[in-house]
């Protein structure tokens, strides 16, 4: 399979915002008019500080909430073309590893048979074959994260929304799971959008670098990284990494009014 | 093993130093066996009057396990309809909280006036004070759910039942069963004071009616004896749900797992 060149915007966006803006019931205005395309096969980071409305803006592209102003266009071929992965691993506990990687193929309607095999397919891929039939409260931190991206890629999305997936994680295994994030996106030409706090996280994995400001949230700059994939320990000792963290640091610093 | 031996010696152990200071007080102090008997007695009442008491102890557990089943039954199923929508909820709980709040005692009577089968309606007052702790404790479970989890059975468009099934029925399993454990000792005691009420005698009577034949006839060591097997049939009761609920947890739910060797790197 050919790699996806990160620098190419293949045709349309997946999904596109314009003009979107979510108030909510109690008031609280989280996001304030943002216009943003997600290409086809591109690795886009939301970078904001706390609490200003990445996350609204990750489950508006989910379709897990409505815009209160402007309109979110989704181009995927059908409903399972998502995937989610939250903050939390969000695993249900009564259920096995492999009984919660599953839950997604069940609901889809998938023949036993299949889910068996392309459950099994998932948890070789994240190193949790020998985990099949433990619970989640057996499991550290960071392996009930991987059974939680197991899950989300399970029905093979085309689109992977990610929630400060890795936030709650100590920091080896932190990059340990960044690495195995690019792995899939570069093997199985994922579009993927994730949201963040980390400066150093976003200019590790992404294409491209939303700057959102405080809430009510909006987009106040883009910033493309333009490094060769793969990425890994050179990358990160590099000028060019270092130099986007500045730039990205700039950014946020501007967003947050401290500029 | 060690384990078990730990649970059980200490409360063995406070209930033979009291059944032995008990014995110890009646014979030094001469209390008559019609105030106070004493263990010993007891027991021998027990043993003597076995062939009436255990035919009533068998009625008042069959009334209080049919009690106890419709209540888990109609009471579950109650919660389920409770969160269909917050208008049902609205217009139900408020009635499902007056029969809770009445006291049986004073509602039994009248059962028993418009409900001919006696046995039909002494089952029926138990239900009553035994279904609201599981209606209550399930719809509580029902409604909390993950909301993440409940935002991934939305993103895979999952139909009302399939989020029933899969994220809202096992996540209220834990309280569902809380509530059962306190249904049953409230079913003992509405069979029981149902059957007081009821005051029917003849053989199928339960164990409610032996008691107040006792004490019409002063056979206080009977009395004790009716008392003793109602209170080991709580306890069993108790002791009977409790080991149902750890069966069926005890590999995910936090009440029940044994907190060693918890992650697994």
């Amino acid at each position: 399979m050919a790699l996806p060149d990160p620098n190419v915007r293949d045709g349309e966006p997946v999904v596109r915002l314009r003009q979107v803006a979510k108030r909510f019931a109690s008031g609280t205005e989280a996001l304030a008019g943002i216009d943003l395309a997600v290409a086809s096969g591109e690795l886009l980071a939301l970078l904001g500080p706390s609490g200003c409305g990445k996350s609204t803006a990750l489950r508006l592209m989910a379709g897990l909430a409505e815009p209160t102003a402007g309109s979110v266009e989704r181009r995927l071929p059908d409903r399972h073309a998502v995937g989610f992965v939250f903050q939390e691993p969000t695993l249900m506990p009564w259920a096995t590893v492999e009984g919660n990687v599953a839950l997604p193929l069940k609901l889809l309607g998938v023949p036993p048979a299949e889910i068996r095999r392309r459950v099994a397919e998932r948890l070789e891929g994240l190193g949790l074959s020998g985990f099949a039939r433990a619970y989640p409260r057996e499991l550290s931190g960071g392996m009930k994260m991987r059974v939680s991206i197991a899950r989300a890629l399970v029905a093979r999305p085309r689109l992977l929304l990610l929630d400060e997936p890795f936030a709650a994680l100590d920091e080896i295994t932190r990059w340990k799971l960044n690495d195995e994030l690019l792995a899939l996106w570069q093997r199985e030409n994922l579009t993927i959008v994730f949201v963040t706090h980390s400066v150093y996280e976003s200019a590790y994995l992404a294409t491209r670098i939303a700057v959102l400001s405080a809430r009510p949230g909006q987009i106040v700059g883009e910033i493309a990284v333009e490094a060769p994939f793969p990425r890994g320990e050179g990358y990160r000792n590099s000028e060019a990494y270092l130099h986007t963290c500045r730039a990205v640091s700039t950014k946020l610093a501007e967003a947050i009014g401290e500029g | 093993m060690k384990r078990a031996l730990g649970n059980i010696l200490p409360p063995a152990l406070v209930a033979v130093l009291t059944l032995t200071a008990w014995e110890v007080i009646v014979r030094l102090r001469h209390i008559p066996e019609y105030l106070l008997p004493g263990p010993l007695r007891i027991a021998a009442a027990l043993k003597e009057d076995w062939p009436t008491l255990y035919p009533s102890l068998l009625q008042t557990l069959a009334i209080t396990g049919e009690a106890l089943l419709a209540a888990a039954v109609l009471g579950g199923g109650l919660a389920v309809l409770l969160i269909q929508a917050k208008w049902i909820e609205r217009s139900l709980f408020p009635f499902a909280v007056i029969v809770q709040v009445t006291p049986l005692v004073a509602i039994a009577p009248l059962l028993l006036i418009w409900i001919q089968d006696v046995r039909l309606a002494l089952v029926l007052c138990a239900f009553l004070v035994a279904f609201f702790p599981v209606a209550a404790n399930t719809a509580l479970g029902l409604q909390s759910a993950d909301h993440h989890l409940l935002d991934l059975m939305r993103l895979y468009g999952a139909s009302r039942w399939q989020v029933l099934r899969f994220v809202r029925l096992p996540s209220a399993l834990p309280y569902f069963l809380g509530g059962l454990r306190i249904s049953g000792g409230l079913a003992l005691i509405g069979a029981v004071v149902a059957e007081f009420v009821a005051g029917t005698g003849g053989a199928a009577s339960g164990l409610a009616y032996r008691i107040l034949e006792a004490g019409y006839t002063l056979a206080i060591p009977r009395m004790f004896a009716a008392l003793a097997l109602l209170a080991g049939s709580g306890v069993l009761l108790y002791a009977l749900l409790s080991g149902v609920s750890y069966l069926l947890l005890r590999r995910w739910h936090e009440s029940a797992v044994r907190r060693d060797g918890v992650a697994v790197e």
